[in-house]
């Protein structure tokens, strides 16, 4: 298939999933935000959109502008909107690809952006929404798309997205350490039902942390989302290796897996930070291997010619 | 205050009624300030618009009760009902000390009956109680508590001052409302949350589930609670599947459940399971064909003989009603001199016991002015409010209670204190009552700080119950001081903690590549 598509469909798998995981991130934590008093609020608001990957542009940065740069920025590719509009973009480029329901999803998604009021109560509306859409995309990706190559780098993008997105999750811990930390952790990841019943009385951050990070069963676990990646690219890259990978993007995405699967610690918590940076760096270096790998073949390779 | 609370004070002075959020003056109390704060800013529209957001978020999530077999909205109304820290405290402490006094009555009563021996409360009071179980006289159940799940119904009083109006310890329901209207609320009025303290109520699960395990029969490391339901047509449906979900445990029925050998099981696909710890909600007439209903197919055969012989803990034990049964009521004060050796925190209401002489003649005689409840309803049934009563229905209830004294006990009229409620397209005040929740690990009796408010939504009706157009509102409790929940760490914990490294030194493909071209 053309890199241009194959790039295309990685990316919105990507956007889609970075708006499903801001939303819920945005929809946990501006419960708690509203409760606290002003300063606290701002400098909180603050350190969510660090966590978030984005940085505050004055001082004046409160609520208000939290709301924006997390949902309706549509210039910035950290808000529910920039990326929602990005994933619609990517589907407009690859749509004799993409199922017609696919992009109609997208599509319809990308006009009903504007139709939220955008004070707190709205934005608790706007979020639930963003995640019905960001779901019916996935639900249609999923049923109405053949599961060949193209899905694979849709899939892949996912995954690795949502790796990363739930290490944010995991790392707003620290920016809202009053309150019951660990359950809007799980909140944000949807987790809560599930945890409690895979944990019986144990409750608590570390065993939270550990759900969220370790566990095999659950989808969005950061062990969880790169185990998929990890299959994805090697149903991208069949060619049977007798002996270590070529394929940086594997060996990035293995290594992470692995060192968290393998790893063994008594005090998780005190780690979290770093798992969660290393996390975030590997995601971002697997993403830029696959770039190099299938997506910019046409300066190396000008000569060769499509390579699948 | 904007035109919202036009009328308000008026409508107010006429029901003569204490009213939680203003003072006579219309002047919002102290601990309302915030609240008050926050409508005086929102427009009739706002209002209406999220008073059918926060309704719609409740269909949605299936927060509904059952109303004549059909699954109905609990209506939440959006002005919270807040109770100050100092108040709180005494009806904390009242709740608790009530809570103690029930559980050594039924120790007592379900053993030596030494309450009667000592004449505080006439044998045959207890053994005529509908709800006095003989099957399961004679024994400690597995645990050593009885009363585990309380729900201790308070209202104020035209003064201003708190009464409990009744027990509830056999199956008080009402909890999921409250963890549902919080969140709800946090998304629905989030104005009138920020500045001040407001104590969590999302707590009550984990130590629900802590006392419930706590209290298992000994010897059992691990043990597994289930909540026992009647099934998806109870009208509390809703409340088992959230308690079971939030404590991430089985929520079975009657057939899922076998007893073998004084024990009970659960059939699960990888064979039948031991249960340690039943939280029950049915009533006890359910519960145990052998010993109760015989046609009943809600329970389990051999559960009451299992918890006899101290193979299971249920919760709330088999024949608590006893305890609150409203012509007990009645004593409960006597009740907590004798067992506690301490004064009531909180009154009760005035009571006449109709099977004394004099007290029955002076009811008949002002049968038009009392209320006059049945002893062992429940949700509001049967009870007749005599203003509002006809002619008929009065002298019907007097027929009944001549035949029945023992059935019936009578109270003033007692003006509810009230709350604003939206109706139509304004607030008007609206009469509540209160329920907090009490959990009892055998240690020590927590209440819940929140409660559940229920409101009569029919402007200057009594009753609250929601079978009977009742709605309900969050209730605040708010804390004096900075104090944060349990599972806090302090902020700076975090900041300061050293920076641990455990993963290998990084060697990715473009270090590697820079060393290389060096």
């Amino acid at each position: 298939m053309l890199s241009r598509i194959a790039e295309s469909l990685f990316w919105i798998g990507r956007y889609v999933e970075r708006a499903d995981g801001t939303a819920r991130i945005l929809d946990v934590h501006l419960e708690r935000l509203n409760h606290l008093p002003m300063e606290e609020q701002r400098s909180v608001a603050q350190e969510l959109l660090a966590v978030m990957g984005a940085r505050a542009q004055s001082e004046d940065f409160g609520l208000p502008e939290l709301l924006n740069a997390l949902a309706y920025d549509k210039q910035s590719a950290t808000s529910i909107a920039g990326s929602l509009g990005a994933a619609r973009e990517n589907a407009r480029r690859a749509r004799e690809t993409v199922s017609s329901g696919l992009w109609e999803s997208l599509n319809t998604t990308y006009y009903g952006l504007n139709q939220h009021r955008k004070d707190v109560v709205g934005t608790y509306r706007f979020c639930n929404w963003v995640l019905e859409r960001t779901a019916m995309v996935s639900g249609l990706a999923d049923t109405t798309v053949s599961h060949d190559e193209s899905w694979q780098f849709l899939v892949l993008g996912r995954s690795l997205e949502r790796a990363d997105m739930t290490a944010r999750m995991l790392s707003t811990r620290d920016v809202l350490s009053a309150g019951m930390s660990w359950v809007n952790m799980l909140r944000c990841a949807g987790a809560y039902e599930s945890f409690l019943r895979t944990r019986r009385a144990a409750f608590g951050d570390q065993h939270a942390a550990e759900f969220l990070l370790l566990d095999r069963l659950f989808p969005r676990s950061i062990v969880y989302a790169l185990r998929d990646a990890d299959e994805c690219l090697a149903k991208l890259d069949p060619s049977a290796q007798r002996v270590g990978f070529i394929n940086d993007a594997r060996r990035i995405v293995g290594q992470a897996r692995t060192f968290l699967e393998f790893h063994r610690t008594d005090d998780l918590m005190s780690e979290l930070p770093e798992h969660m940076e290393r996390v975030q760096k590997a995601v971002s270096q697997a993403s830029d291997a696959i770039s190099r790998k299938y997506f910019n073949q046409a300066d190396e390779l000008a000569w060769v010619g499509e390579v699948s | 205050m904007s035109d919202l609370f036009q009328d308000y004070s008026v409508a107010a002075e006429r029901t003569g009624a204490y009213d939680e959020m203003f003072t006579p003056g219309q002047e919002p109390r102290k601990s309302y300030g915030q609240v008050a704060g926050a409508l005086r800013e929102l427009s009739l529209a706002d209002v209406t618009a999220r008073a059918d957001s926060m309704a719609r978020t409740f269909l949605d999530r299936g927060v509904t009760f059952d109303f004549a077999g059909e699954e109905r909205p609990f209506p939440l109304d959006i002005v919270p009902r807040v109770i100050p820290a100092d108040e709180w405290t005494v009806l904390e402490q009242g709740v608790a000390q009530r809570v103690r006094a029930l559980e050594a009555f039924l120790n007592d009563v379900y053993d030596k009956m030494a309450v009667v021996t000592d004449g505080v409360i006439p044998r045959q009071l207890v053994t005529t109680s509908a709800h006095f179980h003989r099957q399961v006289h004679g024994f400690e159940p597995a645990g050593g508590v009885r009363v585990h799940i309380s729900g201790i119904d308070v209202v104020r009083d035209a003064a201003g001052t708190f009464r409990v109006l009744e027990d509830n310890v056999r199956v008080p329901s009402g909890v999921s409302y409250v963890l549902e209207n919080r969140r709800a609320m946090a998304k629905g009025l989030p104005e009138a949350f920020g500045q001040q303290l407001i104590r969590p109520v999302e707590e009550y699960p984990r130590r629900l589930l802590s006392a419930l395990r706590k209290t298992a029969p000994s010897g059992v490391d691990d043990p597994t609670v289930v909540v026992l339901t009647p099934g998806v047509f109870n009208s509390a449906y809703f409340e088992h599947t959230l308690l079971a979900g939030l404590m991430g445990v089985e929520l079975v029925e009657g057939r899922d459940l076998i007893c073998r050998g004084n024990r009970v099981y659960m059939r699960t696909t990888a064979g039948e399971q031991r249960v340690d710890v039943i939280y029950k909600r049915i009533d006890d007439e359910f519960l145990d064909p052998l010993q109760f209903r015989a046609d009943s197919m809600l329970g389990c055969p051999g559960l009451v003989n299992a918890a006899r012989a101290g193979g299971v803990t249920i919760a709330n034990a088999v024949g608590n009603g006893v305890a609150d049964d409203k012509l007990v009521y009645s004593y409960v004060p006597d009740l907590i001199r004798y067992y506690l050796s301490e004064e009531p925190v909180i009154a009760n209401v005035d009571t006449f016991r109709l099977e004394e002489k004099e007290a029955r003649e002076e009811v008949l005689d002002r049968l038009d002015e009392l209320v006059v409840k049945p002893v062992d309803g429940s949700g509001g049934k049967g009870l007749v409010i005599g203003p509002d009563a006809s002619k008929d229905e009065l002298d019907a209830l007097r027929k009944r209670v001549i035949a029945d004294p023992r059935g019936w006990i009578a109270q003033p009229v007692l003006q509810l204190s009230t709350v604003p409620t939206l109706s139509g397209d304004k607030f008007g005040p609206r009469h509540v009552d209160l329920r907090p929740f009490a959990v009892n690990d055998g240690d020590d009796v927590w209440v819940l700080p929140g409660g559940l408010t229920r409101v009569a939504l029919k402007e200057g009706s009594l009753i609250v119950n929601s079978s009977q157009g009742g709605g309900s509102k969050d209730t605040w409790v708010l804390a004096d001081s900075p104090e944060v929940p349990v599972e806090t760490l302090p902020r700076q914990a975090i900041t300061v903690r050293e920076r641990v490294s455990v993963w290998p030194v990084e060697s990715n493909w473009r270090d590697s590549q820079k060393e290389q071209q060096q």
